[in-house]
């Protein structure tokens, strides 16, 4: 008897198994439609050095037009392992309270009218485009005199915001396929035609930083939640070997 | 028993026999396989949906001002809150993956058929309440997936004759989807629609507890009865199929767990990636789709060009559900001893199900450039592939009733009591 109720058993947890692959094969499917066939950004939210650079990056380059609004300075030095002080002394540039939201210090009808839209809060940016297209973005700025910033981008063509990272980078410039048939020229590579502060690898490291961080802000449950993930499936586990037993014991009588 | 119990037992009576009824002295068939597991599951989440909802609602905040921040300072700012909210919107994935699974048992050993018919019907009016109280909580975040949806699936009742633009109106409380929208649907969500569930699966079970839980091998116990009243193929539901659900509650709380703490939006196929923008009447997403649990019945509506049609086709493909009982004709009930016709069509039935699934969740033009290359046709390869999906849909329906109605079906000695056990 407890060979069959093993083998029925077996047969329960090989289904829902199978049933819970099926869902991972096709998750990444979806996502893979999200970002369009981007590189992947290589992001890896546990890599604690990463999230502190990218914060400082951030902090210097990005905060003064976008916003976090869901995110606390409390909560920024808790998630990425910093104290108050080299808080509110290294990343805090608006004088805000520690507990208090990060917001950026550009009064929005201000930037509506330099930019023409103000620049959006990236508290869920990754969570909306994904990391991959994050990291792509910041490296897809190219010199373009057609424009109102003189700034174009392959991945987000035509966006208003001028390449706030060119000292870093340097200036790209676009490399185009001719226009043929009636259809009009089209971006085929960028090249570096101005270096910048960081060679091409340092660069990628820097955006891999700021995705990383982004990635974090986005979801910053993600540290707590894998961190207790691993001991609430294994007490799951045993939970059910002790079920698996008491079901055992009940039905050998039942034939 | 003790002192305690004779007394309650004196002044509520009817409690002890209730427990006894539904519990200890219902007997179920002894050969309950997988499947069978899916009902208490329901419950389950049903009623993890329940009490994370109720911690949701202190911190949620109604409004289309207030909405989509309040939802952040759940996952952000309330203690635990992300793991709440998480659990209910897992919950509510895992509740369709259930309920599929659980009206499928129901195909397969033929659960519909007399006298089970009103089990049947209670069951898929608790679909038809679930789909609603899942849409209507879809739309609470006010994410901009949120606001779109809502307003494509509201705008299909424009399709009733006469009255339907001010149906719409009516409905929205307004000409796009807004605050009082919200406010109703929040209502809707929190209060009546829990409520007429709650009923509805009270009913369900008494239902089923009057006739008694079908088998895999579709015979009725109750034919065969011992000196003792009791059928010889039966045992109380407590403790033999409590003790076993519980298997079933852990692994399927393993999984669940597994997705909330490690992969909780599944890729966007659980919490989609557009629902991170606030919802924005200006800016339409890229596609349009609802959550994959509406998708088979999305695909439906998409792949009728008239949109009349298409909402006629996407009712008709849940009424159909309905009278499953009354066109199939078939006398034997477990597809073990069916004819081969109905075991291949019920297979091409759910292969179909779960393809029109991934048209509705927009997978298919992926999967058209990867199978024909680059250059294809996507809107024309994607409509062929679909329509011969919804004519395949209808056809099982058809096929169901012709078959048993002119008595086509070779079925196989249903043998006289229970095969196996569990």
């Amino acid at each position: 008897m407890p060979d069959k109720t093993l083998r029925a058993s077996m047969r329960t947890l090989a289904f829902a198994l199978l049933a819970f692959a099926l869902t991972l094969v096709m998750a990444p499917s979806a996502f893979a439609e999200e970002g369009g066939g981007l590189p992947n950004a290589n992001v890896n939210v546990h890599d604690q050095a990463s999230l502190q650079r990218g914060a400082r990056l951030y902090m210097n380059y990005c905060v003064g037009c976008h916003s976090l609004k869901y995110l606390r300075y409390s909560q920024m030095a808790e998630g990425l392992g910093l104290t108050e002080k080299q808080v509110m002394d290294n990343l805090n540039f608006t004088g805000a309270k520690f507990g208090e939201p990060i917001v950026s210090a550009m009064p929005e009808a201000d930037a509506e009218k330099w930019f023409g839209k103000a620049p959006p809060d990236l508290s869920l940016e990754v969570s909306a485009k994904g990391a991959n297209w994050v990291a792509a973005y910041l490296k897809s700025f190219y010199l373009d005199p057609a424009t109102n910033s003189g700034w174009n981008n392959t991945v987000f063509p035509n966006v208003a915001m001028p390449f706030p990272l060119w000292e870093l980078q340097g200036e790209q410039v676009a490399v185009m396929n001719p226009a043929e048939n009636g259809l009009p020229a089209t971006v085929k590579e960028l090249k570096l035609a101005h270096a910048g502060s960081m060679t091409p690898a340092q660069y990628d490291g820097a955006v891999r930083d700021i995705t990383t961080f982004l990635t974090w802000v986005s979801a910053p449950d993600e540290l707590v939640r894998s961190h207790i993930g691993a001991w609430v499936v294994l007490y799951l586990v045993l939970f059910t070997l002790f079920a698996l037993v008491l079901k055992k014991e009940y039905w050998k009588d039942v034939h | 028993m003790n002192a305690f119990t004779q007394w309650f037992n004196e002044r509520a009576p009817g409690l002890d026999a209730a427990y006894k009824k539904h519990m200890t002295e219902y007997y179920a068939p002894k050969n309950f396989n997988v499947m069978y597991y899916f009902g208490s599951l329901a419950l389950l989440v049903l009623v993890n949906q329940i009490v994370t909802g109720i911690f949701l609602t202190m911190f949620y905040n109604p409004t289309a001002a207030g909405a989509f921040d309040s939802v952040q300072y759940i996952m952000r700012d309330v203690h635990w809150g992300w793991l709440v909210r998480y659990m209910h919107v897992t919950g509510a994935s895992m509740f369709f993956i259930v309920v599929y699974l659980h009206m499928f048992r129901g195909l397969m050993y033929g659960s519909y058929k007399k006298p089970r018919e009103l089990v049947w019907l209670l069951g898929m009016l608790i679909f038809l309440a679930l789909m609603a109280e899942a849409f209507m909580g879809y739309v609470l975040p006010w994410g901009n997936m949120s606001f779109w949806g809502a307003k494509v699936i509201i705008t299909l009742f424009s399709a009733v004759p006469v009255i339907g633009e001010q149906l719409v109106t009516w409905i929205m409380g307004s000409f796009v989807p807004s605050d009082p929208t919200l406010n109703r649907f929040f209502a809707l969500h929190v209060v009546a629609l829990p409520l007429v569930l709650l009923l509805l699966v009270v009913l369900h079970l008494g239902a089923l507890h009057e006739v008694g839980s079908n088998n895999p091998d579709g015979v009725e116990i109750k034919k065969h009865k011992g000196p003792d009243g009791h059928p010889l193929d039966g045992i109380p539901f407590h403790p033999y199929y409590t003790v076993k659900d519980l298997v079933g509650v852990g692994v399927f709380l393993i999984i669940c767990a597994i997705i909330i703490f490690f992969e909780p939006t599944v890729g966007g196929f659980f919490i989609e990636h557009d629902n991170s923008i606030p919802a924005n009447d200006l800016v339409t997403p890229a596609t349009i789709k609802p959550v994959w649990y509406f998708t088979p019945f999305y695909a439906i509506l998409r792949m009728i060009p008239n949109k009349g049609f298409g909402v006629l086709a996407l009712l008709a493909s849940i009424v159909v559900l309905f009278l499953v009982p009354w066109l199939d004709r078939g006398k034997v009930k477990s597809v073990r001893y069916r004819g081969l016709s109905y075991k291949i069509a019920l297979t091409i039935f759910a292969i179909v199900f779960l393809l029109l699934a991934a048209i509705g969740d927009d997978l298919t033009p992926g999967w058209i450039v990867s199978i024909f290359g680059p250059n294809a046709d996507i809107t024309t390869i994607e409509n062929l592939f679909g329509r011969i999906l919804v004519v395949l849909y209808f056809a099982f329906f058809v096929f169901l009733w012709v078959y048993t109605f002119f008595g086509l079906e070779k079925t196989k000695p249903v043998p006289e009591r229970v095969t196996t056990h569990a």
